[in-house]
């Protein structure tokens, strides 16, 4: 890459482990406190404060989790492929250790979206479960983050494990929008969008506003869960680097 | 606040069994995203301290 300097100076930072350890232990206290102050507000407040829906009475709060986890499993697996494919461009380790950290934070969401949107549907369909377009989806997505973790977990060379993962996150990629567009392709039970970013909610604001507080929390969490995951991956990878080893010396 | 009682807020009109359950399994899996790295990073430091002692004892 001689003599092209097009992509800014933070890009190669970004690509030296030491910096991006250093860089996310002064960010992590800071999104630590946002994730905890913000997630104990909208849980009192969507449990205690927000009025109850008219026709679903109280089960509706349930949406106060359901809707951030579900949001927050395809954001993480967006991040997860777009690491993957950074990593398998220009070769950075670290965007392979994102992509690596990211799938078992995305797994364990998107099991969360999938059992509160179970335990949601049987007081309101009267059904744990259906085959529906959106369900479905979010199920292969849950799939898909299983594969990438199997096949990390299958691989033994980093770099040959970190490449199939990247591979198979691209190819899934096309799930994301089929799950985004599943309530208005096919005329299913699930119902449609209950946030958009052009046009104005369908709810009272004193509904919308702890489902926005507990939709950035959950990303503050993510955003603390990855740095620790991404950290612990440095500490391992560069394990035989001198600046671990003055680390794990000095404590 | 929308309950009156202490035992409505636990009831939610029936629905509390959902709902509460759905929050329990909400947060276990929020804290536990945030405890197993944690106990991840404790075993990982652990394990390479021990290793760079037995690497500068066979010096």
């Amino acid at each position: 890459m001689a003599g092209s300097n097009w992509l800014p100076r933070w890009f190669y930072q970004l690509a030296s482990p030491r910096w991006c350890y250093d860089i996310t232990g002064k960010l992590l206290p800071g999104f630590l406190i946002a994730a905890v102050l913000l997630l104990v507000a909208g849980l009192v407040w969507a449990l205690a404060f927000a009025p109850p829906d008219y026709q679903q009475g109280n089960s509706f709060r349930i949406m106060y989790i359901h809707v951030p986890s579900a949001i927050l499993a395809q954001s993480c697996y967006m991040l997860m492929a777009i690491a993957g494919a950074v990593g398998l461009i220009w070769k950075i380790k670290v965007a392979d250790m994102v992509a690596f950290a990211c799938a078992p934070i995305g797994a364990s969401i998107a099991v969360m979206a999938l059992a509160t949107g179970a335990i949601w549907g049987k007081p309101t369909w009267g059904s744990w479960w259906v085959w529906d377009a959106r369900l479905t989806s979010m199920l292969i997505l849950l799939f898909l983050y299983m594969g990438v973790m199997a096949l990390y977990a299958a691989m033994d060379n980093e770099t040959t494990a970190a490449k199939a993962a990247s591979v198979l996150s691209l190819v899934g990629l096309v799930n994301i929008p089929i799950i985004k567009y599943s309530v208005e392709w096919w005329n299913t039970l699930h119902q449609p969008a209950t946030f958009t970013l052009t046009e104005k909610p369908a709810m009272p604001v004193e509904m919308w506003l702890p489902l926005l507080v507990m939709v950035l929390g959950f990303y503050c969490f993510f955003g603390v869960s990855l740095m620790l995951r991404l950290r612990n991956e440095i500490i391992r990878r560069e394990r035989r680097s001198g600046w671990v080893r003055e680390l794990i010396t000095s404590r | 606040m929308q309950f009156e009682t202490i035992s409505e807020f636990i009831k939610m009109d029936g629905h509390g069994l959902y709902v509460w359950l759905s929050y329990a399994i909400g947060v276990s899996i929020l804290i536990g995203n945030l405890i197993l790295p944690l106990f991840t990073r404790k075993e990982l430091i652990k394990n390479l301290a021990r290793r760079l002692r037995r690497e500068n004892n066979a010096q």
